[in-house]
């Protein structure tokens, strides 16, 4: 721990020497021109996948409703640009497993024509709360940042919970990283206008837009965008992954901690990403669905690094054709080096919450050799949730998952501190994704057995009931033709007595 | 007189509150795994296991008489859960090697026989008399009870296709 950690009070995470943001940050952003076909996924957002409204052969045009939100946490998908649908089907999500997943595939024309969207409103404020939530969830909107919640029930979440400080994630601590910097560069005035559309809908009062202190013209950029709103604050951070992180995030702007296993919610705040505030502004002011975001284009195999403005659902392949490579990439990454996904391979789409797209040279990623854990605690000294990641990791070789969760496996971001500065290159996060997983996955069996043997009990009990209404009527039966036998005795006898 | 007599009463009482409590305290430790094991089982007691029902199963797998992974329906993830209470390590193959399978019928051989209905464990099975079969795969434990009675081969045991949802990051190897 360096002085300036001391200085600022930060004491977890960890400060990589070369952030690799420039000069990718610096390059003026390009819009990229449309590509002949786009897969718009139909699961891009924490909940339910959307449900189709197309079919195959149908044209459709730029900003309409292809797919719709199916439940309350859930996300509608519109057409980038205007095209025929050519295919409704599975395409390789962009995962590490390689697995597919339900996509909308557009055969764009090129003429990129509009359709009737969403209706523009001139002045949100008139509108009520529960209003500006609905034009923000009939837009498709999910939290930008990489977590993709949809912010309308978000958004109804904080009212419900009387929020009263919205904190505005600016951080965008991953190296390499530039899309929210570059947003903010160039439209400070829409984040500005989204921040405040957003106190409308939850209700806050406050505003604070943490942004690092390694990105100096967009902190000058959104000053000015929000002078005369002394209900936003602009507030430098240090440079210090993870910082974008929304615990972290709050802990340093409001001096508060989340409870563990808490929402921020519940210390009255909110956390919301820069992009997401400018996506609310165009819904909600010019009514435009999220169907296009700024991608960060990097890596050392890029010939021209830089920000895109790219409709999503664009192939990889696509993007990477429109920067060019100076070689074969030894890795594609989806997202940050630090948290981000590696990619099977360059004929996956991209989603809402991609913010940017790495192709990165064997020197750039590390596969050292795993030796053994040397107990140095230096991972213990990096996370910033303030647990003992080598401890976690030996239960978790041992198979000891409850031991993990009591140790707050739960806790962990997975934000790859510990394993970055593990002199022994323990490979930690893997660890703790591999015991998230099988945690959920015991979850889910339980509850299946819990059900299947509720069925059990259901048909042995029926099986039961069945076995004595059949008894009974057989004994009622037998009873009936006992009753019969005597009665014929009966009469025989008296019969007999008479003739007798 | 009353001083040995006394004495020996006492000393009884003592004894037999420790013989009662070891009694108590062993007790418990013996079923408890037992009923550990039942709550782990899929309870549908459909007798693959060769052993009369769960009960009998987890009775068997307590005392060691049956292996971990006796039973077909609980799949891997039940060994493994097994094999954890019971502080054993689970070997490659054997029955729940081959990952989670679910029945499905072949509608094309299938007769209507309604055999397969009458002795699911858990009704997954849908259908009547004359009519193709079906199965819930929501309710359908893969016990492979069904598979036994089909005359036609229509309904067998099919793995379950991985999804996003179910994949998950192997545990990775570490250094030795
Ligand atoms: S940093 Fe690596 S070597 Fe050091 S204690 Fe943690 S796991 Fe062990
Ligand atoms: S244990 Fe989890 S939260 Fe802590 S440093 Fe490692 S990945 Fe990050
Ligand atoms: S095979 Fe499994 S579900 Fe069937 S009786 Fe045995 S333990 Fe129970
Ligand atoms: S036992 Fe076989 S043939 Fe008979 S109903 Fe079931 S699947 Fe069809």
């Amino acid at each position: 721990m360096g002085l300036r950690e001391l200085l600022n009070g930060v004491r977890w995470g960890v400060h990589p020497h070369d952030d690799h943001k420039r000069p990718a940050a610096d390059v003026p952003l390009r819009v990229m021109p449309l590509p002949e076909r786009l897969c718009v996924p139909l699961l891009q957002h924490v909940g339910a996948p959307a449900l189709p409204v197309v079919a195959v052969g149908e044209r459709v045009l730029r900003g309409q409703l292809i797919a719709a939100a199916q439940g309350s946490v859930s996300a509608p998908v519109h057409a980038p640009s205007s095209g025929v649908i050519s295919a409704i089907g599975e395409v390789t999500a962009p995962h590490p497993s390689g697995l597919p997943f339900a996509a909308i595939t557009i055969a764009l024309d090129g003429k990129d024509e509009a359709g009737d969207a969403l209706a523009p409103h001139a002045d949100p404020f008139s509108l009520s709360p529960a209003e500006v939530s609905q034009r923000i969830a009939d837009a498709g909107i999910v939290g930008l940042g990489g977590a993709t919640f949809p912010s309308a029930p978000k958004a109804q979440l904080g009212l419900k919970l009387a929020v009263h400080t919205l904190i505005i994630n600016g951080g965008e601590c991953e190296p390499y990283l530039s899309s929210d910097d570059s947003l903010m560069r160039v439209r400070a005035d829409e984040v500005i206008d989204g921040v405040r559309i957003l106190m409308h809908a939850t209700g806050a009062t406050k505003a604070l837009v943490g942004i690092e202190d390694n990105k100096p013209e967009a902190t000058a950029a959104m000053r000015r965008a929000a002078e005369g709103f002394a209900a936003i604050e602009i507030r430098p951070v240090p440079a210090r992954y993870p910082m974008g992180s929304d615990r972290q995030l709050v802990q340093v702007l409001t001096g508060k901690e989340v409870p563990s296993g808490a929402r921020t919610a519940s210390i009255g705040v909110l956390v919301n990403n820069v992009s997401t505030c400018a996506a609310i502004h165009r819904a909600v002011r010019a009514g435009e669905p999220l169907y296009r975001r700024i991608v960060t284009v990097n890596g050392g195999a890029v010939a021209q690094p830089g920000n895109v403005l790219a409709p999503i659902g664009v192939l990889i392949e696509d993007l990477l054709a429109f920067v060019g490579l100076k070689e074969a990439p030894a890795r594609l990454v989806m997202g940050g080096p630090m948290m981000g996904i590696a990619l099977p391979h360059a004929q996956v789409p991209t989603v809402k919450g991609c913010g940017g797209i790495l192709a990165l040279t064997a020197n750039e990623i590390t596969d050292v050799a795993p030796s053994a854990c040397i107990r140095c605690g230096s991972c213990v000294k990096a996370c910033p949730m303030g647990l003992l990641p080598l401890e976690l990791s030996a239960h978790i070789q041992a198979g000891e998952y409850d031991k993990a969760e009591a140790k707050g496996l739960d806790d962990c971001l997975a934000c790859g501190c510990c394993a970055y500065v593990c002199p022994s290159h323990v490979p930690l996060v893997q660890s703790f994704y591999h015991a998230k997983g099988e945690v959920w996955k015991r979850a889910q069996q339980k509850k299946r057995t819990e059900f299947t043997k509720g069925l059990a009990q259901a048909r042995t009990a029926r099986l039961e009931r069945e076995a004595r209404e059949r008894a009974e009527a057989a004994a009622r039966r037998k009873a009936e033709r006992a009753a019969q036998q005597a009665a014929a005795a009966a009469s025989a006898n008296t019969a007999g007595g008479a003739s007798a | 007189m009353i001083a040995p007599i006394a004495s020996v009463m006492f000393l009884g009482l003592v004894l037999g509150l420790i013989l009662g409590y070891a009694a108590k305290v062993f007790h418990v430790e013996g079923d408890a795994l037992v009923e550990e094991l039942i709550e782990l089982m899929p309870g549908t007691n459909c007798g693959q296991c060769s052993f009369p029902g769960c009960s009998g199963a987890a009775n068997a797998i307590a005392r060691g008489e049956a292996s971990v992974d006796c039973c077909p329906g609980g799949g891997r993830a039940l060994a493994e859960a097994i094999a954890a209470k019971m502080g054993v390590s689970l070997g490659a193959g054997g029955k729940a090697d081959s990952g989670p399978k679910l029945a499905q019928v072949a509608e094309h051989l299938c007769i209507g026989c309604a055999r397969c209905f009458k002795v699911c464990p858990t009704d997954a099975v849908i259908g009547a008399a004359k009519q193709i079969h079906g199965v819930l795969h929501g309710a359908c434990t893969g016990c492979g009870s069904c598979e036994k009675e089909c005359p036609t081969g229509a309904i067998g045991l099919e793995p379950v296709p991985l999804t996003l949802r179910d994949w998950n990051w192997t545990k990775p190897a570490l250094a030795g």
